[in-house]
């Protein structure tokens, strides 16, 4: 990877922070605001090459804003957010790079209705990196067999299983061999026994040491990849933990209640 | 999925009935319905043999005024002396093969269409619909590739219609494509701009805007500068069209989920890309219906180029209802009829056309 240190000279504070060569997202001192209401405070998080960040936190605490903070979905008003080394914003022109360094999974899929699995999968390949059509296909249905599900390619998401549907999306973010995943509440649309095959496709991409930052509240999942966990309330980071220190010996109060309410059920 | 213990599907129930049994449950079910049914079958009794000894039987198929006097029925003796000019309009007799092969060039782009799934399908549809105007103007005006030019007072009659109904169509699309996403845009010049284009376009008449573009836009043009007339109708046309067409197309953007634009987004696609690839080709598939509507309309609405001088079908027809030697009442109804004729097959076509492409849309696309 190389390094650009002028970029990181000036950021929007003015302030001259000095980068850790190896850090692949760093977000400093984030703030951002709908309106009046301040829904990301203050978010310091940095992540290195491999490592797997889970999100988790109460309804409404701003963890889905800060993921798409990262890939620049949502704007921010104050602090830097650097991916690789380089500074992210919405306004910059060359923002699209930028952003097919990141891979992005959502709630509800998003796969494109109109386009068949395989089309779904070569069109950012095609239009955005310029991949010829032969090997984008070549490379998408590698990336289907992946995800367990090499004889859909021709079927439409629409005649696709819950389940199928998010690992096609997770098969379309990873054609474009992106550095980065993003996963916002993957498996939270899903039926119980859908929500497993999903996991597994993640658990396995997590053991080939894709970095990846996740907003769920599977905590299985948690406890088997991920590096750290992050705990949000009311816009804040509350704790940032290894999982086992966080589900074991909680530091907060609010901590200590979420997870009593997640385990629960 | 073939499960052994799962015992072999019912076959579903003989729906196959007697022509009797048919008869008692669908025209006779209870005895209001019955009395319907012998209600409509009397109107029909009462006005098909009439009309079909109107059209057919008592017709004059051939000859000339006096045999149209003579008999009872439609004059197509009319429509067949003037079968040239109806189609053609004023278009040289030796030049008519320039005609006939625009129009071959028409059902060959939209013949097209009907492509099974092929690569780059999207593509050679556009390209050809890109082709089709610039190969049309130059087989029917010639010019630069050395045929003879016919100046566009020439032309007319159905091949007119033709013209102003598909230039038209192809103007209004894109203009409406863009004047839509223009409307959504972020940038306030952009979107004050089309938001007054399009509420001014809306809220005129077709034949105000055509009035305009004949006689008003001239005054304006600088000196020495002059548009034809017929190009100066097809702009007025398309852009009016156009305006109509862009709350259509608006409509159906409305209707894409906000899912799309972020997935696209968050590959990395920038707006056009996003747009042309991902969110148009589902906002105009829903909008099938919205759009063949404006079609229909745009076909229907060619007649009023006739108030700036222009004779399409339904004006060549009257003119020559008006001319001395065909002055006879059945000539004028059996003119109109087979005038109104003409844009009942092609408006109905366009209808039936949508119909099958959006069943082959929407095959195994449902969520
Ligand atoms: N576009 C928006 N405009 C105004 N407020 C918003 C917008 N999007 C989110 N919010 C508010 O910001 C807060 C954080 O939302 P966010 O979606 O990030 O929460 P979350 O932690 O992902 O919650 P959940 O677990 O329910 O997905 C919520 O209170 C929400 O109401
Ligand atoms: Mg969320």
């Amino acid at each position: 990877m190389t390094r650009h240190s002028h970029d990181f000279q000036n950021n929007l504070n003015g302030t001259e922070i000095m980068q850790d060569a190896e850090d692949i997202i760093r977000i400093d001192e984030l703030n951002k605001w709908y309106g009046e209401f301040h829904v990301l405070q203050d978010i310091n998080l940095t992540v290195k090459p491999g490592e797997k960040i889970v999100i988790c936190g109460p309804s409404g605490s701003g963890k889905s804003t800060l993921i798409r903070c990262i890939n620049q979905l949502e704007t921010h008003q104050m602090g830097v957010i650097r991916i690789d080394g380089q500074e992210i914003h919405a306004d910059m022109k060359n923002i699209e790079a930028l952003r097919a360094k990141v891979g992005m999974v959502f709630q509800n899929f998003n796969l494109y209705p109109h386009l068949s699995v395989l089309e779904n999968l070569t069109l950012a390949q095609i239009w955005v990196h310029r991949v010829p059509r032969r090997e984008a296909e070549e490379r998408a249905r590698h990336y289907l067999a992946r995800v367990h599900i090499p004889d859909q390619a021709e079927k439409f998401p629409g005649q696709l299983s819950g389940g199928q549907q998010q690992r096609v999306a997770i098969a379309r973010a990873l054609c474009t061999k992106p550095q980065i995943m993003l996963f916002d509440e993957p498996t939270s649309a899903l039926d119980p026994e859908m929500i497993k095959e999903v996991l597994d496709v993640m658990i396995e991409l997590a053991q080939e040491g894709m970095t990846m930052v996740c907003v769920t509240h599977e905590m299985g999942f948690a406890r088997k990849v991920a590096n750290r966990v992050v705990f949000m309330d009311g816009g804040r980071i509350v704790e940032e933990a290894e999982p086992e220190e966080f589900f074991q010996n909680p530091q907060t109060d609010r901590g200590r209640l979420f997870l009593s309410q997640v385990l629960e059920h | 999925m073939t499960d052994t213990l799962t015992p072999p599907p019912l076959k579903a129930p003989s729906t196959v009935i007697g022509p009797l049994d048919w008869i008692r449950k669908n025209l006779f079910p209870d005895w209001r319905q019955g009395l319907l049914t012998i209600v409509v079958l009397w109107l029909l009794v009462r006005t098909v043999p009439p009309l079909i000894d109107w059209l057919f039987l008592d017709a004059a198929w051939a000859g000339d005024r006096d045999d149209c006097v003579a008999a009872s029925g439609a004059c197509w003796a009319f429509v067949n002396a003037r079968w040239g000019q109806f189609i053609y309009g004023f278009y040289p007799v030796e030049h008519r093969w320039r005609v006939d092969l625009s129009m071959l060039t028409l059902v060959a782009s939209i013949a097209v269409l009907f492509l099974p799934r092929v690569a780059h399908k999207g593509w050679i549809i556009t390209g050809s619909f890109v082709a089709l105007p610039v190969i049309c103007f130059a087989l029917l005006h010639g010019g630069p590739i050395g045929l003879e030019i016919v100046p566009t007072d020439r032309w007319g009659g159905f091949m007119l219609t033709l013209v102003v109904a598909v230039a038209g169509m192809l103007g209004a699309l894109p203009i409406g494509i863009l004047l839509a996403l223009g409307r959504r845009s972020q940038m306030p010049a952009i979107r004050i701009f089309c938001v007054t284009f399009i509420e001014l376009f809306r809220a005129v008449p077709l034949i105000t805007v055509l009035f305009m573009a004949s006689v008003m836009l001239p005054l304006f043009m600088p000196q020495g500068f002059s548009m034809d007339k017929l190009l100066r109708a097809l702009i007025g046309v398309a852009l009016f069209n156009g305006a109509l067409m862009a709350e259509v197309v608006r409509g159906g953007l409305q209707a894409i989920p906000k899912g799309q634009f972020e997935a696209a987004t968050a590959s990395g696609m920038g707006y056009w890309k996003m747009m042309i690839f991902v969110v148009l080709p589902q906002a105009l598939r829903t909008v099938i219906p919205g759009l063949v509507n404006t079609y229909v309309a745009i076909i229907k609405d060619t007649t009023l180029v006739l108030i700036i001088g222009l004779f399409d079908l339904l004006g060549i027809v009257q003119a020559g209802i008006a001319s001395s030697d065909w002055l006879a009442p059945s000539v004028t109804t059996s003119g109109y009829v087979f005038a109104g004729f003409g844009f009942w097959a092609l408006c109905f076509s366009l209808s039936r056309y949508s119909m099958y492409l959006e069943g082959k849309l929407n095959t195994g696309r449902q969520r």
